[in-house]
């Protein structure tokens, strides 16, 4: 692995809730690596901290201790205002509660990040159009957020992680609201559709059963990185009902 | 201006909280605008009879007069001595009583009496509903105002040559004014100087104010100032002379108090209502700020979004609430009870400034929350 293969860096990241007495230590010196043209997933029970290490590196929040660097540049280091355009031209989301407009369609939300970016709207609009037909979602493009099925939401808040073409997609627990079928078709998509040699895709989840689709695997625990797997990612097989799923895994 | 596009949607998305927010700011407008008028206008009812009077531009009274209906009769010769200080170009007699009116059919209502100038008919009613001022020189004439004709003979036609006692003395109706309405609902008759103080009963002064017009060249404020000196009586120019009775009633009566309360409870509630559905409304919408803050939207395009959204609700409401204080006033404009009473424009400005207020000071307390909103808000589930 080279740096120049790096889109995220951490080292020894800390980072600290609340004061004094109600100081709660979340991370505790997590060093972690995602590659570009990768699917890292990092995984592990409730409250060890994962969420919080997303945020840390998409420069939502501020770590106590530790470096972290995107494509090489220390976002924490950047002034306020060059971190926010940092944000707006590298890095998309993809969340577990969609946080999509309530008020505009699907192709309007998943236009967002190029209207925040100064793109003309219809242009903007018409590529977020674009990119939801390629998410199979050509007949809705004008449906509002309450009219969309939980899969299809996901799927218009995909199109708006991609729609700006950022070089980092962060996706929180993308399948945790979503039943099992329609959570592997989002994973599809976002395997299919996110995953470039130009881009990394960091996922966090519980979903095991979606294992399958990563190209490395972050097991965190207690606010630290406790393993890391790197796999080739699997074709996708299903034998009499069966999922084959990895077929080569090596533990570091 | 590309984000105005998901502020203005954001704003108008959820129709029910939007409407709430027109509506809240809509009455509130509406009160501040109708409580404040009519406020002015029933204030402006105590100079009325002054500014009726177009012929002159200044009022010659005892000195201790506060306003119109506090007369203290002068003496006859001292119209002879305003006549003669220097910059009159002419001055007349003017007097107000208030005889009892009575009808045939025994309907009486007490009301405003003015005497004016038998030689020249000074300070008669210009705007004339029925019949012409000019009869006033026929004996035993009056005009009555339109109002005061409908209180004396209610669902009759308007007509002349009706007779009517003042104070027992037979007056005939020569024509019907379209005077502006008193404070109280008296009826308003015009008649000469010399008839006046007869329906009224002879006292042993009579005169009640002194009109004069100024030459040419000088100005009514700087005639009183002369007239004052050279006379020791109290001289007014019309405007001052208004005021005069404004101050006076906003001084003596309850009416300011009364309607200061209600005006500060529409601006309190409507402020209160309006401020607290937009606080709530950008509260609610906090995730999605936190959404947009996260894709790299800045505070500045979040400030400018929210106060788009503010002022937008404002514009909406305060223009629906105008129409509203408009098509009310227009419809209680033409109302006798309540003619005169308009929509002022100083009324529309002084409410406009209070709602750019309360929606201004609605959205930097939820700016508060949307700045220092952490981004990272929007993992949370």
């Amino acid at each position: 692995m080279t740096a120049k293969d790096l889109a995220v860096e951490c080292r020894e990241v800390v980072k600290d809730f609340g004061e004094g007495d109600t100081r709660i230590r979340v991370l505790r010196g997590v060093n972690f690596n995602a590659r570009l043209g990768e699917l890292t997933f990092l995984v592990g029970p409730s409250g060890c901290g994962k969420t919080t290490l997303i945020s840390v590196i998409a420069g939502l929040l501020n770590s106590n201790a530790g470096d972290v660097e995107l494509f090489g540049e220390n976002i924490e280091r950047l002034p306020a205002n060059e971190r926010i355009l940092f944000r707006r031209k590298n890095l998309g989301f993809v969340y577990q509660q969609y946080n999509l407009l309530p008020a505009l369609t699907a192709a309007e939300n998943a236009a967002v990040p190029l209207l925040a970016a100064g793109v003309p709207r219809r242009q903007a609009v018409e590529r977020a159009k674009h990119i939801l037909v390629e998410l199979g979602l050509g007949g809705r493009l004008n449906a509002l957020p309450t009219k969309l099925s939980g899969g299809e939401q996901q799927r218009v808040t995909l199109a708006r992680a991609l729609v700006h073409e950022p070089r980092l997609i962060l996706c929180d627990e993308p399948t945790a609201a979503l039943d099992h079928a329609t959570g592997e078709t989002v994973m599809g998509l976002l395997a299919s559709n996110a995953v470039s040699s130009s881009r990394a895709v960091i996922v966090v989840t519980h979903d095991s059963r979606v294992f399958h689709y990563a190209d490395a695997i972050a097991h965190m625990d207690d606010g630290q990185i406790v393993k890391t797997e790197s796999q080739r990612r699997a074709e996708r097989a299903v034998v009499n009902g069966v999922e084959v799923s990895v077929d080569e895994m090596e533990t570091v | 201006m590309l984000m105005n596009f998901v502020a203005l949607k954001m704003l108008t998305g959820d129709r029910a909280k939007y409407l709430g927010l027109i509506f809240a700011i809509a009455f509130a407008t509406f009160l501040l605008e109708n409580q404040t008028s009519i406020f002015s206008g029933i204030l402006k009812r105590t100079g009325s009879q002054i500014t009726d009077i177009t012929d002159a531009q200044v009022w010659v009274m005892d000195p201790k007069t506060e306003y119109f209906e506090q007369t203290k009769a002068l003496k006859d010769t001292d119209l002879t001595r305003v006549r003669g200080v220097d910059g009159v170009e002419w001055a007349v007699n003017l007097y107000k009583g208030s005889p009892v009116a009575r009808t045939m059919e025994g309907r009486f209502a007490v009301s405003f009496c003015i005497g004016i100038d038998d030689a020249t008919l000074t300070g008669a009613p210009r705007k004339m509903v029925l019949g012409s001022w000019e009869r006033l020189r026929e004996p035993d004439s009056v005009v009555v105002d339109k109002a005061g004709y409908v209180l004396l003979f209610p669902g009759e036609p308007l007509e002349l040559g009706r007779t009517l006692e003042l104070n027992d003395h037979r007056a005939t109706i020569v024509g019907i004014s379209d005077a502006s309405a008193p404070f109280v609902s008296w009826p308003v008759m015009h008649a000469r100087y010399s008839e006046a103080v007869n329906f009224v009963g002879r006292e042993r002064t009579q005169l009640s104010y002194v009109l004069v017009h100024p030459r040419p060249g000088i100005k009514p404020g700087d005639l009183c100032a002369r007239i004052e000196q050279q006379t020791g009586l109290r001289a007014r120019t019309t405007n001052q002379f208004c005021w005069d009775c404004i101050v006076y009633y906003l001084k003596n009566t309850g009416i300011p108090v009364n309607f200061g309360i209600t005006i500060a409870i529409a601006l309190i509630v409507g402020a209160v209502v309006a401020g607290q559905t937009f606080y709530l409304f950008t509260v609610e919408n906090l995730k999605q700020f936190g959404a947009l803050k996260a894709v790299g939207v800045t505070n500045w395009r979040l400030i400018g979004m929210i106060l788009l959204q503010a002022l937008t609700v404002g514009l909406v409401g305060f223009s629906i609430g105008t129409g509203m204080g408009a098509t009310f006033f227009e419809i209680f404009s033409h109302q006798l009870a309540t003619r005169g009473i308009i929509l002022m424009w100083q009324s529309v400005a002084l409410t406009g400034g209070c709602i750019l207020f309360v929606v201004i000071l609605a959205s930097i307390l939820s700016l508060r929350r949307v700045l220092v909103l952490e981004p990272a808000v929007v993992f949370r589930g």
